[in-house]
């Protein structure tokens, strides 16, 4: 009994852990494949590539994609190689100064993105004056101080996760290649290297994904190479498209598939090296789940998830979105035209009824009553609070006054217009047409 | 045989800071010998061999390979290959490739480099495991495979730190006959680091017993273990029991100690102290446990000890007796087992008997702590 609530609680608390930490994802997966022009779920339109290839025709995003491969290769070779030295200084420097080593080492971890990239700008500036160089120099290049920005700080990443294989580095290994006749060269590229290549190509994946999604430095440095992140944070600023979940979902499904056969090569080289377990699999002939299979239900995922989306193509080949999108904007106009009339009549209705009280007041008292034009309390924008009028309680009141009023006066806050529904309806109708 | 390089260690001074590790060594390593180091832990011969492979500069005196200083000669330039005392195989390496290392260094082709490897691996008796990596190997698979990496160099001089240690018993006594077996075939000189008494007698020609950075004697087995030259040498090889006292007497090369608890016993002075003892020095005297034999009770003499009886044991191929004996320290005597029957003495008075040149006598020293 209390077993089974145990076993149903975890299985609860697992469900919701997941859905917090996938849900957001797969919401916005959905979106990409949504012809609605505000990302969104559940007024379902209809299903479509649009968004894909709107995003393959940008070209801003496709620069700032070139430039991000850039800037992330140039900060994994500076990276690692720095990250690699700072790891071996760290194992040869006199034990005493370890401590404040590695603490001067770790610190640009711990420093802000933002004044690390402040700092290189400014640092490069005075180097690239003082050498004389003018503003178009290689000191002054926006990927040149992007990689270099980023670096700072990606390299003490890499240093960590080089120290801790380094650690498990066996140093009488290094004498014995000296002892065979190896030169100090020698046993460092044919000894220590290839012991440290696992730790090096995770610290090179760690290196490349931290620069891709890099915004804090590179937004002082990019100069005239912007990144993708710095054309998505820009294009945000002017609403924000489907085409951007079309891009993410790409980036989500790169990376699982990436991990997944990272995942798979490995179990199958642990395989090869149980070789026992080799000659099980032979004894057994007849149809076995490939191991990497039975043993990851992510891999099932993504199987299922490629599936889906070959089925969908299928789908969307036997019935053709132009179609329906061009259905859903009849429906629309349709919709729109009758909620018009519908608020049109409530007004007129509004109206009589207000005249037909007034008229009966006036009768009732016998005085003349001037004719008023508003129904609402006090019009919003008058006040000038410090804090615009937000907190404005007439902006409450405006909000809920009924539809016809919103559509025609939408209440001004000071996110400016960027968040306002109304903005995305009329981008959305333009991008439909 | 000896036309093998040899090792001269001359005034060799070693110290980290204050710390001495190794004091005035001088050792002649003849070409084509097996030379062990034996000593307990600590006593500084991993930091003798280390010097010897290049890995550390002496403080003071020299290192001479086949009559040439070595000073400013790094290890990989220097005609030694060290097996270090954890083996270093390079995990990542298939057991060919380890072998074959220093030809992979001096630029042969892979072609040779197989061939040589299966030869060696013939020899080491791993025929056909060259594709191996070093953690699919035994033990004492892996021992074999740094012997013959070290071997595959072709180095004048092979230097082991204590290969053996970690194996388990009956490995190590089948190593160390395929040890010598292999320096007897390859005639090299072989310099061999070990604390076990019993690898350095068995397998060596000449024997450095050291204590504390300091080498108290060299010379063959049957020297060190019948005619050591220090209380600590008698001590550590081998058992032995003490007896402790002044010496009260000298006869030409034997000495009459009175002991301080056994009466006066005579002994044989050992060679590298004969002139060298003055009656009323402090001595000791050792005696091995299978040099005393039970006398008839009451007899008494110089060559006569009288103790109780504390317990007995049982060994298989002895019966061992101890009995009270100095400073704590109990007298063992062990009775080859020929089938004859024992009677149990636990407790009785019994005397003990030996023969004048079955003991020594040293100055008095710092005794082997086991
Ligand atoms: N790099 C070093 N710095 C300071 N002291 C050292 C260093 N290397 C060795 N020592 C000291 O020198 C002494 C001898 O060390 P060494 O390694 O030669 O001992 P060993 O005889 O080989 O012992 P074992 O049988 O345990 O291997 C030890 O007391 C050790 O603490
Ligand atoms: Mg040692």
């Amino acid at each position: 009994m209390n077993n089974l609530f145990l076993r149903v609680s975890i299985w609860v608390y697992l469900g919701i852990f997941f859905a917090y930490l996938l849900g957001p994802l797969v919401i916005m997966a959905i979106t990409a494949f949504n012809s609605n022009g505000f990302p969104s779920v559940s007024p379902w339109e209809c299903f479509t590539y649009a968004w894909f290839s709107e995003l393959f025709q940008d070209e801003r995003i496709l620069n700032g994609i070139k430039n991000s491969v850039i800037v992330g290769i140039g900060t994994v070779i500076m990276s690692v190689t720095m990250g690699l030295s700072g790891a071996l200084i760290l194992t040869q420097v006199w034990p005493k100064l370890r401590a404040t080593y590695y603490t001067i080492v770790i610190a640009p971890i711990l420093v802000p993105g933002v004044v690390l990239g402040i700092s290189t700008v400014v640092f490069w500036q005075r180097v690239n004056n003082w050498l004389g160089l003018g503003p178009d120099s290689i000191l002054a290049d926006g990927l040149f101080l992007t990689i270099i920005g980023q670096s700072t700080f990606i390299a003490s990443y890499c240093m960590l996760v080089l120290v801790a294989r380094l650690q498990r580095y066996d140093l009488t290994l290094n004498e014995a290649a000296l002892d065979l006749g190896a030169s100090h060269t020698q046993a460092f590229t044919k000894i220590l290297l290839p012991f440290m290549m696992p730790a090096i190509a995770t610290s090179a994946v760690l290196a490349f994904l931290a620069s891709f999604e890099n915004y804090n430095t590179t937004t002082f440095t990019f100069g005239d190479y912007p990144t993708l992140t710095i054309e998505l944070a820009q294009k945000v600023r002017y609403g924000i498209s489907p085409a951007i979940s079309a891009l993410a979902f790409i980036i989500i499904v790169g990376t699982v598939f990436g991990a997944l056969t990272n995942e798979a090569l490995k179990r199958r080289k642990e395989l090869q090296a149980a070789a026992s377990g080799d000659t099980v699999a032979k004894v057994d002939g007849g149809f076995r789940l490939p191991s990497f299979l039975s043993r990851n239900p992510a891999m099932i995922a993504l199987i299922m998830l490629v599936a889906a989306v070959g089925l969908s193509v299928v789908n969307s080949m036997s019935h053709n979105p132009a179609q329906c999108i061009a259905q859903v904007q009849t429906e629309r106009q349709e919709q729109r035209a009758l909620e018009a009339e519908a608020n049109l009549r409530a007004l007129a209705e509004r109206r009589a009824a207000a005249a037909a009280a007034r008229a009966a007041e006036a009768a009732a008292n016998g005085e003349t009553v001037e004719e008023e034009t508003t129904t609402a309390p006090a019009s919003s924008g008058n006040s000038t609070g410090a804090f615009g009028n937000v907190f404005a309680p007439t902006n409450l009141d405006g909000a809920e006054d009924g539809e016809a009023e919103a559509t025609e006066e939408a209440p001004a806050s000071p996110f400016g217009s960027v968040f306002d529904p109304g903005n995305l309806e009329t981008e959305g109708a333009s991008d439909n047409n | 045989m000896s036309a093998g390089v040899g090792v001269n260690l001359e005034n060799l001074w070693i110290r980290f800071g204050d710390f001495v590790a190794v004091r005035d060594a001088n050792v002649n390593i003849n070409g084509g010998d097996f030379f062990s180091f034996l000593g307990p832990s600590g006593c500084g011969k991993t930091t003798i061999l280390r010097s010897v492979s290049g890995f550390l500069d002496p403080s003071e005196g020299r290192v001479l390979i086949g009559g040439n200083d070595m000073a400013g000669i790094g290890p990989n330039k220097r005609p030694t290959a060290l097996i270090f005392q954890n083996l270093a195989l390079f995990p990542l390496m298939k057991v060919w490739e380890n072998i074959t290392f220093s030809m992979e260094i001096a630029g042969a082709s892979a072609k040779e480099r197989r061939k040589r490897a299966d030869e060696l691996l013939d020899m080491i008796a791993l025929p056909g495991q060259g594709d191996k990596l070093p953690s699919e190997l035994s033990g004492g698979q892996k021992q074999r495979v740094a012997i013959a990496r070290a071997l595959c160099a072709e180095p004048d001089v092979l230097l082991l730190d204590e290969p053996l240690s970690a194996l388990d018993l009956k490995l190590r006594q089948h190593m160390r006959t395929e040890l010598r077996e292999i320096q007897k075939r390859v005639g090299i000189t072989f310099i061999y680091i070990t604390h076990d008494q019993g690898e350095a007698l068995t397998m060596s020609d000449n024997i450095a017993v050291m204590k504390a950075g300091i080498i108290d004697q060299i010379g063959d087995g049957k020297t060190i273990y019948n005619d050591p030259s220090t209380a600590f040498v008698a001590s550590f090889v081998g058992e032995n029991n003490v007896f402790r006292g002044t010496v009260k007497e000298i006869r030409g090369k034997e000495a009459l100690i009175a002991t301080n608890r056994s009466g006066d016993l005579v002994s044989r002075i050992s060679t590298a102290n004969q002139g060298k003892m003055k009656v009323g020095d402090e001595a000791m005297m050792f005696i091995r446990p299978e040099a005393l034999s039970i006398a008839e009770t009451g007899s008494a003499g110089d060559h006569f000890v009288t103790a109780k009886v504390n317990h007995e044991e049982f060994e298989g191929n002895t019966f061992n007796i101890f009995t009270e004996g100095d400073g704590g320290k109990e007298i063992k005597v062990s009775i080859p087992n020929l089938g004859q029957t024992f009677e149990d003495h636990t407790g009785q008075q019994i005397t003990l008997e030996y023969e004048t040149q079955n003991a020594v006598a040293v100055p008095a020293g710092e005794l082997a702590t086991e």
